[in-house]
């Protein structure tokens, strides 16, 4: 009976987990087809990928759009925050309500939204508009992170600073920001993360310049080949990097 | 630098509630001025006033002459220490204690300087490197005191700075506040509703309640001259035996209060316990039974239950060489001077 919930977490685990290694697995592919039987390891679609310039250029665009979407979202989120959570506000929590309310819209709804908003104002379709609509999914989450994380520590050091002669933006900069690390950076991570992996709104409002998930999505519809599996493995790489830089750089520090 | 502060602050108001009326305070240049009052008796509120994070709804602030009234806490020549110390958890104690300078544009070189010399007065020198979260609670105290003291303030305002402390550390701090303040010749206002620390403090103690001023003055007259019953009862323990004003006689159970021409009407007769004496007194309250004794190193605390009133009871602090027995009866008196009467509160 002791193996009994062993044996669930591994099946739990490999439930989770062997998708991934399995496209893992399958990127060293020697041959044409991510499919068994493996003949590798082979390093020849990485070769590929590396040297496919569609595919680097869709890979910086990726990385520009997450951070800057997510600084962006920071810093919007960080002001409201800071606004509702400092200042005697007419109608602060219909305001609260109304900057989380985004969360619950589909990203398929925003996409279609700002789509159709752009159209109407004429403005072109860039990898910038991909950027703005991720700005509008991840500006609840940082503001939810940072506003939660508001509390009378802060405020308290903030009116010793105010009492002590500094004015608003250095109370803002050499204060509130510092102690609010933490979640500034959390919701910063989480925000590159989020905006890195998305699809359909970055499908939507891109054109010419795509991110790299919209490049995966229009090399699968010329089929199955391990090159996928090979930039598959790149993004996994690059968003456990993400996940570890938080773990070391905000959790760490807390712990310290 | 140090400056005289002028209050008047006709009426507080929180929307309809009504935080602090009737406030007069004139404090002098050094003093050492502690507000104390019960929990929500407007001390706090009033000291925000004097450090400029609350407006008053009417009435007027000035410090060594200029009106603060509407003059944001950044420009007064106050500084508060915080109830919780609010230091920056992310700066070192000297660029904690460096703040205020950094803020008044003084360079790197010299404000650290300034910060570890003060560090030092406070007892910290050496620790200039540390963070907050590596000190004490009443090592953390000390900064705050340091940091709010660097910018050469004319006032410094405390709000309850010894709170968090243990009573030892405590009475510890006491005595070291006391002796900054002396040193540096600064005006201290100073909240706090422990009125044994107000009274080893204060030059003046300023007895708050319901927010109004119940009494202020030197802490020896607040204690034994109290202006208000609520006062009286503040200051420590008291013994309240009614009485009545009769043609210009205090008459109580235990016969006529001597020396006092009291108005007509029922009164309360105010004694504290170190007032009562075993034996003979100008004021001869009679004889009583001791009920309960317990021995508290200078003094017993006893119960009695004297024969003129029976169902009343009154507590006195006798010497600790009279050894009081439970059972026991004594004769009580007391000097007319130790008495204070008002007229009687319901």
């Amino acid at each position: 009976m002791r193996a009994l919930p062993w044996i669930y977490v591994a099946l739990a685990f490999g439930f989770i987990y062997l998708p991934v290694a399995a496209l893992v697995l399958f990127s060293f592919q020697g041959g044409t087809l991510p499919v068994p039987p493996f003949d590798g390891p082979s390093l020849h679609w990485y070769r590929e990928v590396l040297s496919d310039r569609d595919l680097m250029a869709a890979l910086a665009n990726s990385l520009i759009v997450a951070l800057g979407s997510a600084a962006l979202a920071c810093v919007l989120g960080f002001l409201a925050a800071y606004g509702l959570a400092r200042h005697v506000v007419p109608a602060s929590g219909l305001l609260r309500a109304l900057l989380i309310a985004p969360m619950t819209v589909s990203y398929l709804i925003v996409g279609l939204g700002l789509l159709i908003v752009l159209n109407r104002l004429g403005l072109p379709l860039s990898l910038a508009t991909a950027g703005l609509g991720h700005v509008v999914i991840n500006l609840p989450l940082c503001f939810a992170i940072i506003y939660g994380s508001m509390g009378a520590q802060q405020q308290n050091a903030e009116a010793a600073a105010r009492d002590l002669g500094a004015n608003e933006a250095r109370v803002i900069w050499l204060v509130t920001v510092p102690m609010l690390a933490p979640a500034i950076l959390a919701a910063f991570f989480l925000s590159v993360t989020l905006s890195w992996d998305e699809f359909i709104i970055a499908f939507l409002l891109t054109r010419f310049d795509v991110t790299l998930p919209v490049e995966i999505w229009s090399l699968l519809r010329s089929g199955l080949s391990p090159e996928t599996n090979a930039i598959g493995s790149l993004v996994f790489l690059v968003s456990v990097a993400l996940v570890l830089a938080l773990e070391i750089l905000v959790f760490g520090r807390r712990r310290s | 630098m140090t400056a005289p502060i002028a209050l008047d602050i006709p009426a507080h108001r929180f929307g309809a509630f009504t935080a602090l009326s009737d406030i007069t305070l004139d404090i002098a240049a050094g003093e050492y001025v502690v507000l104390l009052g019960p929990s929500g008796c407007g001390k706090t509120t009033l000291l925000s006033i004097l450090g400029g994070f609350i407006a008053p709804s009417e009435g007027r602030v000035t410090v060594g002459g200029r009106d603060m009234t509407h003059v944001p806490p950044a420009k007064r020549p106050t500084t508060t220490m915080f109830q919780d110390y609010a230091l920056f958890p992310h700066m070192s104690l000297r660029d904690n204690v460096g703040f205020g300078l950094r803020m008044a544009g003084i360079g790197r070189r010299a404000r650290h300087e300034r910060a570890e010399a003060l560090l030092g007065m406070v007892g910290l020198e050496g620790a200039a490197a540390k963070r907050p979260h590596e000190l004490s609670g009443g090592q953390r105290q000390r900064v705050a005191l340091a940091r709010a003291l660097a910018v050469e303030p004319d006032v410094l305002l405390l709000d309850e700075p010894l709170g968090a402390l243990d009573l030892k550390l405590r009475r510890a701090m006491q005595d070291e506040l006391k002796a900054i303040q002396r040193r540096l010749g600064t005006t201290f206002v100073h909240v706090t509703h422990d009125q044994e620390e107000a009274m080893a403090i204060a030059d003046r103690i300023v007895v708050m309640n319901a927010g109004r001023i119940e009494d202020q003055g030197p802490p020896d007259r607040v204690y034994r001259r109290p202006a208000s019953l609520f006062a009286a009862g503040f200051m420590g323990e008291m013994n309240r035996i009614d009485a009545m004003g009769r043609q210009g006689r205090v008459e109580t159970a235990h016969g006529v209060l001597p020396d006092w021409v009291p108005p007509e009407g029922p009164l309360t007769v105010c004694l504290r316990p170190e007032a009562l004496r075993e034996g003979a007194g100008r004021w001869k309250i009679g004889a009583a039974r001791i009920e309960e004794v317990a021995f508290f190193g200078t003094h017993y605390r006893v119960h009695l239950a004297p024969e003129a009133a029976p169902q009343t009871r009154l507590v006195a602090h006798l010497a600790p060489d009279t050894r009081p027995v439970p059972g026991a009866r004594i004769e009580l008196a007391a000097d007319p001077a130790d008495v204070t009467v008002f007229a009687r509160e319901n």
